[in-house]
C-alpha cells in the first residue's frame, strides 16, 4: 500500500457468472460460461479472437445486456442494472480518454459525478496521478501524452473512484513489447496496493501468465480451463489449452493399463508413461502432451533427473535462437516433436540427420 | 515543357474567371457613382450603400430575413441534431430510410417543394407569415444540419460513450459533458449552414412571403423585376460578403474538429 492512501484496506469484489450466455443474430458469443471470481483476485479471461472473452467483459460491465444466465457482484444479481450504477472501474483498448478534457478532468470525471466537491476532487485526483507515476501531467491533454503514459491515466480514471472490481479490456495491446513488459508488472504492483477484484482480457497468453492469479481460458464461448498459470501450463485438461498456452508437442498413443494414477500407453511400439486426470479404459486411442523446454536428449549434460520416458528420434532441424537452442525431431512413426535445450558453448549442437534418444518426465506428460 | 505546366494552369484559370466574374461584377458596379446599372462604371463612390442603409424598402426585409434565419438556425439545429443522434442509433436498413426522408427537401427540386409548401401553408392561413417562412425554411435547413452532425457522430470513438457510462455518467450526463462537446463543431457548421440556408433562400420564398413576410432576396427580384437600379448591387455585395464569412467560419471549423 503506497502512500497514496487508496483504499488499502478495502476488499474486492466476488463476481459470480451463471451459464451466462450471448446469442447475436444465430451465433452464441458467449455459450454457458459459469465462472467464480474471489474477492481480491486477478482474474484474466485468456482466448482468440471470438472465443466471447470481450463478449463476457461487456456483459459484465453492462454494456450488454445477456441472453440468459446471471451476472452476481458480491451476492446480487445486476443484470438489471445500468452500467452507471454498477460501480465498476473499466480500462478500455486504445484507453479511451475524453479527448476534450484534460487529463485532471479525466480523472475528476467520475468524482464530479458522484457530486465530489471540487476541493475533495482535487486531492483524490492527484493521489490517483501519484499512483500512476504521472504527478504534474494534470493539465495536458491526452493527445499531448505518448501511449503507456495515456494507458495509465486510464487506470487512474477508472480507480479514482475506489471501485471494488475493475475490469481491463486488452489495456496493452497497443504498446511496444518492451513498455508492455514494464506495464504488466505495474499493474501487478496496482493490484497488490489496491487490493481489489481484477478482471483482465487479452489474447496474450504470456501476459496471462505473467500476470495472473487464475486465468480462465475461453474457446468458441465456453471456458475451457480455469486455474493458475502453473496449473494451466502443466497439467492442461484439454487439446485446446495445451496447445494455446505455451507450446505443445502431441503424441498419438493407445492406452495399455493403469499403474495407480499413471497411465500407461503405447506409442508406437515404445511404453509412455502419463499424468492423466481421469481413467481411460485399455485400448483407447488418446494424444499425450509435453512441453518442448521439458524435453532432453538422454545423454545431454543437461539431463539431471532420471529420465521416465524415452523416444527414439531423428534432428530434422537445428535452430540457433540465443538463450535456447530449437530442434525439430522426428519420431519412428512421423510424429514431429520440437525440442528446445538452453544453449551453452559447451554443448555441441547436434547434426541434422543424427538420431538420438530423448528422455523426459513422466510429471511433464499429459494425457488430454 | 512549358505547355504541359502553363495547359493546365490556364484551363483553371478559365474556369475560376469564369465562376467568379458574375460575383467580379456585381462588387465593382455597386461601387458605381452612375445612377443606373453600367459596366464599367464612370466613376466610384458608396453612393448605392448609402441608398441601402438609408431606405426602409431594403431595410425591412434585411431585418425580416435576419430574424428568419435566426429562428431557422435554432429550430433547425436543435431538430437535426435530435436526428441524427436518433438515426444514428437505427439499424442499417432503417438508418438509411430515415437519412433518405430527412434529406429529401435537398434531393426534391426546389420549386416542387416550394409547390407542396405553398399549398400546405395556404389551407392554414400560413402565407405571407413570418412563421411560414420560418417552417419553411427549417424544412430546408435540417438536411444540411443532420449531414454535418451524422459525420461528426461516424469520427465519434462508441468506447467514449461507454467509459462516460462506465464511469457513473447517466445517459443524460454522458451526452451534456461527453457526446455533445465533442460533435460541437458539426453542430456548428450545420447551424451555420442553416443560416445560409434561409438567408438566401429564394423559390420558397416567392411562394408563400406574401406581402407579410418580404425577405431580402424576395425583395430583390421583385426590385429587378420592376426597376433596374444599382442598390441592388450594394445588397448583393453586402450579401456575398455575409454569406463568405460564414463559410469561412464553418472551413475553420471543419479544420479544428479534424485536427
Amino acid at each position: 500500500m503506497g502512500e497514496a492512501g487508496m483504499n488499502g484496506a478495502g476488499r474486492g469484489a466476488s463476481v459470480t457468472l451463471a451459464d451466462l450466455e450471448k446469442r447475436y443474430d444465430r451465433v452464441n458469443a458467449v455459450d454457458g460460461v459459469s465462472l467464480d471470481i474471489r474477492s481480491g483476485e486477478f482474474l484474466t479471461l485468456l482466448g482468440p479472437s471470438g472465443s466471447g472473452k470481450t463478449s463476457t467483459l461487456m456483459m459484465i460491465a453492462g454494456f450488454e445486456m445477456p441472453t440468459a444466465g446471471d451476472i452476481e457482484i458480491d451476492g446480487k444479481s445486476v443484470v438489471a442494472m445500468p452500467p452507471y450504477r454498477r460501480n465498476i472501474g473499466m480500462v478500455f483498448q486504445n484507453y479511451a480518454l475524453f479527448p476534450h478534457l484534460t487529463v485532471e478532468e479525466n480523472i475528476g470525471f467520475p468524482l464530479k459525478q458522484r457530486g465530489v466537491p471540487k476541493a475533495e476532487r482535487a486531492k483524490l485526483v492527484a493521489e490517483a496521478l501519484e499512483l500512476v507515476h504521472l504527478p504534474g501531467y494534470g493539465a495536458r491533454y491526452p493527445r499531448q501524452l505518448s501511449g503507456g503514459q495515456q494507458q495509465r491515466v486510464a487506470v487512474a480514471r477508472a480507480v479514482v473512484f475506489k471501485p471494488r472490481l475493475l475490469l481491463m479490456d486488452e489495456p496493452l495491446g497497443a504498446l511496444d513489447k518492451q513498455l508492455r513488459e514494464n506495464l504488466q508488472l505495474e499493474m501487478r504492483r496496482l493490484h497488490a496496493d489496491l487490493g481489489i477484484t481484477f478482471i483482465y482480457v487479452t489474447h496474450d497468453q504470456e501476459e496471462a501468465l505473467t500476470m495472473s492469479d487464475r486465468i480462465a481460458v475461453m474457446n468458441d464461448g465456453k471456458v475451457a480451463q480455469v486455474g493458475s498459470p502453473e496449473d494451466l501450463y502443466d497439467r492442461p485438461t484439454d487439446r485446446f489449452v495445451a496447445g494455446f498456452i505455451g507450446e505443445s508437442n502431441f503424441l498419438p498413443a493407445i492406452v495399455r493399463g493403469m499403474e495407480d494414477d499413471i497411465v500407461v500407453a503405447e506409442c508406437n511400439g515404445t511404453t509412455i508413461r502419463a499424468v492423466c486426470p481421469g481413467r481411460p479404459a485399455t485400448g483407447d486411442k488418446v494424444t499425450l502432451t509435453t512441453r518442448p523446454e521439458r524435453l532432453r536428449f538422454t545423454d545431454s549434460a543437461w539431463n539431471a533427473t532420471p529420465p521416465q520416458n524415452r523416444l527414439s528420434v531423428t534432428v530434422t532441424e537445428a535452430v540457433f535462437a540465443g538463450e535456447r537452442c530449437r530442434y525439430m525431431l522426428q519420431a519412428g512413426d512421423g510424429t514431429s516433436l520440437v525440442l528446445k535445450e538452453p544453449s551453452s558453448a559447451a554443448i555441441q549442437r547436434r547434426a541434422i540427420g543424427e538420431r538420438a534418444e530423448i528422455s523426459w518426465s513422466v510429471a511433464d506428460t499429459i494425457l488430454v | 515543357m512549358i505547355l504541359t505546366r502553363l495547359l493546365p494552369a490556364s484551363v483553371v484559370g478559365l474556369i475560376l474567371f469564369f465562376l467568379a466574374f458574375p460575383i467580379v461584377v456585381v462588387a465593382i458596379v455597386s461601387f458605381s457613382e452612375a445612377t443606373y446599372l453600367t459596366f464599367p462604371p464612370p466613376a466610384f463612390g458608396l453612393r448605392w450603400y448609402q441608398a441601402y442603409f438609408s431606405s426602409a424598402d431594403w431595410l425591412k426585409p434585411t431585418w425580416v430575413s435576419l430574424w428568419v434565419a435566426a429562428a431557422v438556425v435554432v429550430l433547425a439545429t436543435f431538430l437535426g441534431t435530435l436526428a441524427a443522434l436518433g438515426v444514428s442509433r437505427l439499424s442499417r436498413p432503417m438508418r438509411i430510410f430515415a437519412t433518405g426522408l430527412i434529406l429529401s427537401p435537398m434531393i426534391v427540386p426546389g420549386i416542387v417543394v416550394a409547390i407542396g409548401i405553398y399549398y400546405a401553408y395556404s389551407r392554414y392561413g400560413l402565407v405571407g407569415t413570418p412563421i411560414a417562412m420560418v417552417l419553411a425554411h427549417t424544412c430546408l435547413a435540417v438536411p444540411f444540419v443532420v449531414t454535418s452532425v451524422t459525420a461528426s457522430l461516424a469520427g465519434l470513438d462508441p468506447r467514449l460513450e461507454q467509459a462516460s457510462l462506465s464511469l457513473g455518467a447517466t445517459p443524460g450526463a454522458t451526452f451534456w459533458q461527453v457526446t455533445l462537446p465533442l460533435i460541437r463543431p458539426g453542430v456548428l457548421v450545420g447551424a451555420l449552414f442553416a443560416f445560409i440556408t434561409s438567408f438566401d433562400e429564394l423559390i420558397v420564398a416567392l411562394f408563400i412571403s406574401g406581402t407579410g413576410a418580404v425577405t431580402l432576396p424576395r425583395r430583390m427580384w421583385d426590385d429587378l423585376r420592376f426597376q433596374i437600379d444599382p442598390t441592388i448591387a450594394a445588397v448583393s455585395t453586402l450579401t456575398i460578403v455575409l454569406t463568405a464569412a460564414l463559410m469561412g467560419c464553418a472551413h475553420i471549423l471543419r479544420k479544428r474538429n479534424q485536427a
